[in-house]
């Protein structure tokens, strides 16, 4: 199986800190990755560093086996959906308008942007009436289904989800969690989702990779961290989130 | 847009360059006066005239003439030596007029009058104080002193003249001609500088104290002409020469304070002495609103036009940081520190503004900036970090970014920006008067002259109603400009 993507020897400090060690990763075709850990251990860096949000210091990043760069990178991005914590939709434009914002600024036909909008909605199940209103109007759950109709707008080659259900309640973020395991299936979407939580990370992770201070720590089904520890501070990991999901 | 501003940059050019002859006064009431008279005397003639009257000072009538964008101007012979010439002592009459022709301006014979520099008290304050002389004050350390800003710097002015009496350090304080008077009077000052033909020393019962060290030169009243006017233009200022004695000239200084009308004391001067000239239409006050106006709105709407179109990029430069934006803020933010009158005193010299609308419309556009570039840059920093990052991750090119998602969302910032800047401009606009460039300050600054509050209000009414209508268009702007999800 051929990898969508790779990283090899990437990077990154911030000053004398440093957020991710070099590390070498690639993400399979069609396969859910979930990237896990605590606060500062990397994970979002690694979303930020694909997407060119922040610039490796070491390293490359190969889509398909072109190498990223600041050349190429606008094009990239448009085959890369980015879906943040609050959903990071533009307060000035409805959820229309944000959805269909880059299809626009592509001059996509009328019609062909109508019959994807369509599409989203249904996917999603963010309701029709909903599109004309602006992210204020919007309830939390809502705004994240804009937001992911915004990064699916151009059937992106690959999702990047960090910490996407993040700031919502726990009934809204269920059902969330549903269905973006749903649409990752329909689609057979590659994609890569940053959490803390770990079930949520079993719940949709095909392959959960388990990082700690700027490393990866241990990769694999969940499965494998649970049975087969690699070291300490995994048993820990998983313990502490067991414990105080079942206490 | 490029067009308006062309057309408009066009018929102010067209003003300037038409044939009448441009006399200018000084902010005070016989500098207001004899200029009328002088125009009065050349209307006799055939002449085409224009009278641009109270402009900001020596220093700006003198540029104005050197470089022939006024024709004439009143002055007075101590002035000529002291602060045009810069020659210490008394100068001979030959030898200023030897000096002048460098410059290819003439100079009349005296007018009659010798208007000195005076400082005055109430005459109760001086009689209880004991005070006739200038060296009186020497014993007084506790009066207050309210002079005016040209006296507080002239080379014949308060610090020479403090230095050569010897009078003690005193708290000094800077204030208009004519508010000065208003300012004695209730008594929130004790001594103020004068000129000697001042009608408001007898009016208001003041005394003058005398230069018993011969302090100040003589002031004769002069004409200053450019030498390449016309003969009989020529002819015609030098036959108002010695018609003017002290006691006519604080007569007609009264008459002009006493109607608030300076063309009435030219009517007089004229009824007793030569008789022949035409009679002068007075304007009516609604036309006479009416020009002020669109003056006003013209300075004030192209300099802010201009604002919006260089500053609104200024500030997407000066928002990305970086030493550039703190170059472009740090200009801006000086130049809201020039003193008006310093900026005027600067641009009026430069070829391309001198006495024109140009000029004014160039200072209120650069006080006009700061507000605009700060907000456009805060505005577009103020945007949070994960609505900058989805715009950048989606794709979107930078222009297209700034375009579609940056500028919109500080739209509210921006647009208060501008509008702090339309206000600040219709407010600052009245300075325009002081180069002569008209508006609603000509009203307000002939006013102030005369202490005259109907006048002051003529222009003052008009200026805040603008101000009001600037903001009630400017929240309609909101409304049109400000995208509505920002609103809700």
């Amino acid at each position: 199986m051929s990898a969508l993507i790779q990283l090899a020897g990437i990077s990154k400090k911030y000053g004398a800190a440093t957020a991710l060690h070099p590390t070498d990763l690639s993400f399979e075709r069609g396969q859910t990755t979930v990237l896990i850990g605590p606060s500062g251990c990397g994970k979002s860096t690694i979303l930020r560093l694909i997407i060119r949000l922040l610039e490796p210091d070491t390293g490359r990043i190969e889509l398909e086996g072109a190498t990223m760069s600041p050349q190429n990178i606008d094009d990239l991005r448009r085959r890369i959906g980015y879906v943040i914590q609050d959903g990071g939709l533009f307060p000035h434009l409805t959820a229309r308008a944000n959805v269909l914002l880059m299809a626009r600024h592509l001059r996509k036909p009328e019609n062909e942007m109508a019959a994807r909008l369509d599409e989203l909605c249904a996917l999603t199940r963010f309701p029709l009436d909903g599109l004309d209103r602006y992210p204020a109007e919007l309830s939390g759950g809502q705004r994240q289904r804009v937001s992911l109709m915004r990064a699916l707008a151009l059937s992106p080659e690959l999702l990047l989800l960090d910490e996407p259900l993040g700031a919502l309640d726990p009934l809204v973020r269920a059902a969330l969690q549903k269905d973006l395991k749903q649409i990752f299936e329909r689609l057979k979407q590659t994609a890569i989702l940053v959490t803390h939580d770990l079930a949520e990370a079993a719940y949709l992770g095909e392959r959960i990779v388990l990082m700690n201070e700027g490393r990866v720590v241990q990769e694999g089904a969940i499965a494998d961290l649970q049975e087969r520890p690699a070291n300490a501070f995994v048993t820990e990991f998983i313990t502490a989130q067991r414990s105080l999901a079942f206490a | 847009m490029k067009a308006i501003c062309a057309a408009l940059l066009c018929s102010f050019a067209a003003a300037h360059g038409a044939e009448p002859i441009v006399i200018a006064s000084k902010k005070f009431t016989e500098s207001y006066v004899l200029a009328e008279i002088a125009q009065r005397a050349l209307v006799s003639t055939g002449a085409q005239t224009n009278h641009r009257q109270g402009m900001g000072g020596t220093i700006i009538l003198w540029e104005a003439l050197r470089t022939g964008q006024i024709g004439l101007y009143p002055d007075y012979t101590g002035t000529i030596g002291q602060e045009i010439l810069k020659t210490p002592g008394a100068m001979t009459m030959e030898a200023m007029r030897r000096e002048l022709a460098i410059a290819g301006v003439g100079i009349s014979d005296e007018l009659g009058f010798n208007n000195t520099y005076t400082l005055v008290m109430r005459r109760e304050t001086a009689a209880a104080a004991q005070i006739r002389k200038i060296s009186d004050l020497r014993a007084h350390p506790n009066l207050r002193y309210g002079l005016t800003h040209e006296f507080t710097i002239r080379r014949d002015g308060w610090r020479p003249l403090a230095a050569r009496y010897g009078l003690p350090a005193q708290e000094i304080n800077g204030i208009d001609h004519g508010l000065g008077y208003e300012a004695l009077r209730v008594g929130s000052i004790d001594v103020k500088d004068a000129y000697s033909t001042d009608a408001k020393i007898s009016e208001n019962d003041l005394v003058a104290l005398e230069d018993d060290l011969v302090f100040f030169p003589q002031y004769k009243a002069v004409f200053l002409y450019r030498l390449s006017l016309p003969p009989e233009a020529i002819a015609v200022l030098q036959k108002i020469a010695g018609t003017l004695d002290e006691s006519r000239m604080i007569q007609l200084n009264a008459e002009a304070e006493r109607t608030k009308n300076y063309s009435r004391a030219a009517d007089m001067y004229f009824r007793t002495g030569d008789d022949s000239t035409a009679r002068h239409e007075s304007e009516s006050l609604t036309s006479k609103l009416l020009r002020w106006t669109t003056r006003h709105l013209q300075l004030a709407g192209i300099s802010l036009l201009l604002a919006v179109l260089v500053g609104v990029p200024l500030g997407i430069v000066a928002s990305r940081r970086g030493p550039v934006g703190q170059a472009i803020l740090a200009f801006s933010s000086v130049v809201q520190t020039i003193p008006s009158l310093a900026l005027l005193a600067l641009l009026v010299p430069v070829p391309f503004f001198g006495i024109s609308a140009r000029t004014a419309i160039a200072a209120l556009f650069l006080y006009g900036l700061l507000p605009i570039v700060r907000n456009t840059a805060t505005g577009l920093q103020d945007i949070a970090p994960p609505i900058r990052e989805s715009a950048i991750a989606l794709g979107l090119t930078r222009a297209t970014q700034l375009r579609q998602i940056y500028l919109p969302m500080a739209s509210r910032t921006i647009l208060a920006g501008i509008k702090t800047s339309a206000v600040i401009n219709i407010g600052t606009a009245t300075l325009a008067a002081l180069i002569g460039a008209g508006g609603l300050g000509e009203p307000i600054i002939s006013g102030l002259n005369l202490n005259d509050h109907a006048t002051i209000l003529q222009g003052a009414i008009p200026a805040a109603v603008l101000a009001l209508l600037v903001q009630w268009s400017f929240d309609l702007f909101d409304r049109l400009l400000i995208p509505k999800g920002l609103r809700l």
